[in-house]
């Protein structure tokens, strides 16, 4: 065999020959492999996120939500006549010991207005215990009360991004705003949350007492969900059962009669069971959408080495002439595809990163790449090139030498 | 060393095309010697490449024995022939079929890329093709590209490069024909210098006056060998006298500086 420098040689000085063509060759991959690497950057990001989002809300927390789930896990009957009441969270309070802290929600969006400020934000109804079940204090002022609670008072705690918003670096305490055109005094500010959970910022909203959201701004009987906060984590399968038992009972289902209930508890665990299947999809998606460019890219290089080929027929013929063997011929073709598509992978893994970042820091969209996608993303490349440039490297060892000199 | 370099006996290469066959070699018997200065003549069509191809390797006569210093040859395959040409053949063409965009050195050095005989240092390399570079008297030329030399130049690379590897025999298929008459005459010197230092040389040409600078002129007629005589009065080189007839070309140059 002749020597590997000497292929490496030939195959370099080839490239480096005609750089527009080599380019041009390595675009496919390039652009295919910074798609994988941006891509999978992205949402990796965005599930470890949403992970920590949700652990951070803590382990002992349950989700109860109106409606029925069929067998297919499809949600149904929501808000129609499966009702959570005000009753069943009276209920939970009074009757499920092991439930440390019990608010009703419920969610809008609306208008909130001060001075000439406008923004339109999530509106949430709360109970006094929800700084306690969410761990998320008040920075500024204080929360509502209780009575303010009963009251349907007109008061709000505002998230940081409406504060400042609103009031840019005023203190926003005691000032009124309007939500829907009702004056709501502002009492409190809530710590800054940061981050954010599915690409939305969670200090944009504002809290305000459950009935006053509930009566004043949405008009509705309904509650929206019921969160609780379980005195300790080895509880909470207890605590959801006697809940789910203790529901039952209010709602009168008959289990045995093959009566589905029309609610549903989410434990945390389930949360995070949840967005890591949906975290999962979007990964086979992601992957999919990675090996199709991928695949494209190596297209590219085929068809780009198969042109080169026929133009080089001469350069072909004169390196048969002078002793290059069918081989030798293969290897020069072979090297150049696995370096330009080695060289393509590189280049487009530093684009993909780029792309990450510029995303991570102008969209405020959290990224974070594996380095096992890079390393994947790298090996295919070099795959790439040996599967798409093994045809082309085969045709042009097999040339007639007398037939490729002659070539015009 | 009486042994002949090239022996060929009762050779053919029959050419098939669908129905008709074209008999480019019809029984061609020959020998020559080491350190010979030979040129091949004859019509357009006559054969003369075809022979030239078979000799060099790159083809396989249909039928007939070739035997080239001592080993038969005329049998063998496809990389066992890269083997023999890389090792001992040095091919000069028509058109000079240098590597476009690639330096006087790279081109010369080539060969060696693919040598198993002479397995050299890349620093050994290069300096074998600068040597040979300077035997065409071109050293100074060497990181200028084809396109920035003249054809007597590009030429002389390209025999530089048949000769980088020390082969046994320079094969040119009519090296001549694209170069004025000037020019001819200064790739024609290097050809008679090599076979003055020894080397086998056979070259095609249509040219009587090319065919004067060599020491045998064989002529081919339809596939057949019909001409074998010596050269009387040999050509010398380099001495072509400033009366000859130059042919439109881009003008008088500066005479090359040989070492
Ligand atoms: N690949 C081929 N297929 C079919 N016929 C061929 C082939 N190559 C050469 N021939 C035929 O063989 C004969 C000899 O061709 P060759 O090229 O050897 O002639 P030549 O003497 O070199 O001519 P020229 O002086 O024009 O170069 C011609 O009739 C030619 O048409
Ligand atoms: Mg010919």
């Amino acid at each position: 065999m002749t020597k590997t420098s000497s292929i490496l040689k030939v195959a370099f000085r080839a490239m480096g020959r005609n750089k527009l063509r080599s380019l041009l060759t390595a675009l496919g991959i390039i652009i295919g492999v910074a798609c994988v690497v941006a891509t999978i950057g992205i949402g990796e990001g965005a599930r470890i996120q949403t992970e920590s989002q949700l652990r951070s809300l803590g382990t002992n927390f349950l989700m109860v939500f109106p409606g029925t789930v069929t067998s297919s896990g499809a949600r149904s009957g929501w808000g129609s006549n499966s009702k959570l009441s005000e009753e069943d969270v009276v209920a939970i309070r009074n009757e499920v010991p092991t439930a440390a802290y019990v608010s009703a929600s419920i969610r809008t969006v609306a208008q909130v207005v001060y001075g000439n400020q406008n923004w339109s934000t999530s509106i949430q109804g709360g109970e006094v215990d929800w700084p306690l079940i969410r761990s998320w204090n008040v920075a500024q002022g204080q929360f509502f009360t209780d009575a303010d609670n009963r009251a349907a008072a007109k008061v709000c705690v505002l998230g940081q991004t409406v504060a400042t918003t609103l009031f840019g670096s005023d203190d926003p305490v005691g000032q009124t705003i309007r939500i829907k055109n009702i004056p709501f005094k502002v009492v409190g500010v809530l710590e800054a949350k940061g981050g954010s959970m599915m690409g939305q910022d969670q200090d944009d909203t504002v809290i305000a007492p459950y009935e006053t959201v509930r009566k004043k701004i949405m008009g509705t009987t309904a509650v929206g969900m019921i969160m609780v906060a379980v005195s300790s984590e080895d509880l909470v399968q207890r605590t959801q059962d006697d809940i789910t038992a203790l529901l039952r009972q209010r709602h009168r289902i008959n289990r045995a009669a093959g009566q589905e209930d029309d609610f549903m508890i989410r434990s945390q665990t389930e949360m995070l069971q949840h967005a890591d299947e949906q975290a999962n999809t979007m990964k086979v998606l992601l992957w999919s959408i990675a090996g199709v460019s991928l695949l494209v890219g190596g297209i590219g290089i085929m068809n780009i080495m198969l042109v080169s080929v026929t133009e080089r027929t001469r350069e072909i013929g004169v390196r048969m002439a002078i002793g290059a063997r069918g081989g030798d011929i293969r290897a020069q073709f072979l090297v150049e595809a696995v370096v330009l598509a080695v060289f393509g992978g590189l280049v487009g893994i530093a684009l993909g990163i780029g792309i990450q970042s510029l995303v991570a820091k102008y969209a405020h969209w959290p990224t974070s790449v594996p380095p096992t996608a890079v390393a994947l993303a790298f090996l295919f490349s070099a795959l790439v090139g040996v599967t798409f440039g093994f045809y082309p490297a085969l045709k042009a060892s097999r040339l007639d030498p007398i037939e490729a000199l002659r070539y015009e | 060393m009486d042994e002949p370099v090239i022996l060929i006996e009762d050779l053919h290469r029959v050419y098939t095309m669908g129905e008709t066959e074209v008999r480019a070699l019809d029984g061609v018997s020959l020998s020559i010697g080491r350190g010979e200065f030979v040129a091949v003549m004859g019509p357009s069509g006559s054969g003369k490449s075809t022979f030239m191809n078979i000799v060099g390797c790159l083809d396989r006569p249909t039928s007939g024995r070739y035997v080239l210093e001592g080993v038969d040859v005329s049998s063998l395959d496809r990389d066992a022939r890269a083997l023999i040409r890389n090792d001992k053949i040095g091919f000069v063409f028509q058109n000079f079929n240098l590597l476009p965009r690639t330096s006087a050195l790279e081109n010369v050095e080539l060969p060696l890329l693919y040598s198993r005989k002479h397995r050299l240092s890349d620093a050994g390399q290069l300096e074998r093709a600068r040597a040979a570079l300077g035997h065409v008297g071109l050293a100074e030329r060497w990181d200028h590209t084809p396109a920035q030399l003249s054809g007597g130049q590009q030429q002389r690379v390209a025999i530089a490069r048949a000769l980088v590897n020390e082969p046994t025999i320079l094969l040119a298929d009519e090296p001549t024909g694209n170069l004025d008459s000037r020019t001819s005459d200064e790739v024609m010197e290097i050809f008679q210098k090599l076979n003055d230092e020894g080397r086998t040389v056979i070259l095609i040409t249509h040219e009587p006056d090319i065919a004067e600078y060599a020491r045998r002129v064989i002529s081919f007629r339809d596939g057949r060998l019909v001409g074998d005589v010596p050269v009387g009065q040999r050509r010398v080189a380099g001495r072509l006298a400033a009366p000859a007839p130059v042919a439109p070309g881009p003008g008088p140059r500066a005479p090359e500086v040989h070492p």
